[in-house]
């Protein structure tokens, strides 16, 4: 039940957000019917779990996002000056970092990190390692991505 | 007195000029790099730094006196970002799982062999 509230809440806002009728009773009486019906087919879909309203990565997430910013900041100047470099110095490697998040959710965001920061890319998931693809050696930073990989167990830990 | 129109249009035109040529060095690096693994880091570039800060800039761009209901403007574009950050890394690993499943080997070392490549 909690997690039909906090859905049904998050539909809410968003239908808000986007409609921009505040004003309007017809339309708000739709807009509740349908966000209502739209909740209950979740619910009847049987998607009203940790996967489908993780929940509980909030509020640590947000955090984690400011963190990864500045990470996939660094990242990217780094790509640059590579692309933009008269000889650029790659050494592209495989390599295999553990997957410490135990949640389903926990194990998507740490490998949609991998790949969203550049230099960096999560080529297959196994139960307990991820394998990578980095660009150059620097950018292969094993240790780094096991940090960023025990921060986003943290956050899944926040929820227990 | 300071125009905050003004320092929200510097901050804005910052913001677009640096996207714009985010996007531009992700598609040199994406015809300059050896392979494929290699290319799918270059258009990280394009995909996080290029499109975000592009996104930005609109954003600051949202708060303007000739529209009403501004930050409407400004939420949906938030929710673009967001949508970005959430998707675009999907694509990439889809791709970069399509090709390693189907036996597609990355260039590896300083030297960019593939492997079992004897020289």
């Amino acid at each position: 039940m909690g997690r039909f509230i906090i859905l049904v809440v998050v539909l809410a806002v968003v239908w808000l957000l986007l409609s921009g009728y505040f004003d309007k009773p017809l339309l708000l009486i739709f807009g509740a019917g349908s966000v209502i019906f739209s909740a209950w087919l979740a619910h009847r879909a049987g998607v009203l779990d940790a996967e489908g309203v993780p929940a509980g990565v909030f509020p640590g997430i947000f955090g984690y996002m400011v963190w990864l910013t500045v990470e996939i900041g660094k990242a990217n100047i780094m790509v640059a000056r590579q692309a933009l470099a008269v000889e650029p110095k790659l050494s592209p490697k495989l390599f295999t970092v553990p997957n410490p998040p135990r949640s389903i959710v926990g194990k998507v965001i740490f490998a949609n990190s991998i790949t969203l920061t550049p230099g960096t890319v999560s080529i297959d998931l196994g139960e307990d390692e991820i394998l990578v693809h980095g660009l150059t050696e620097e950018l292969s930073d094993e240790a780094g991505i096991a940090d960023m990989g025990a921060r986003v167990a943290k956050i899944e830990r926040g929820r227990a | 007195m300071i125009d905050w129109f003004l320092v929200r249009d510097v901050l804005s035109w910052g913001l677009m000029l640096v996207g714009g040529a985010a996007v531009v060095t992700g598609a040199i690096g994406i015809v300059r790099f050896p392979d494929f693994f290699t290319r799918l880091h270059a258009a990280g570039v394009t995909d996080t730094a290029g499109a975000e800060l592009i996104v930005f800039a609109m954003m600051l761009q949202a708060f303007s006196p000739e529209y009403g209901n501004s930050w409407l403007i400004f939420a949906k574009l938030a929710f673009i970002a967001v949508f970005l950050g959430l998707t675009s890394p999907v694509a990439t690993h889809a791709i970069a799982h399509a090709a390693w499943m189907t036996g597609f080997k990355p260039m590896q070392g300083p030297e960019l062999r593939y492997e079992g490549d004897g020289k």
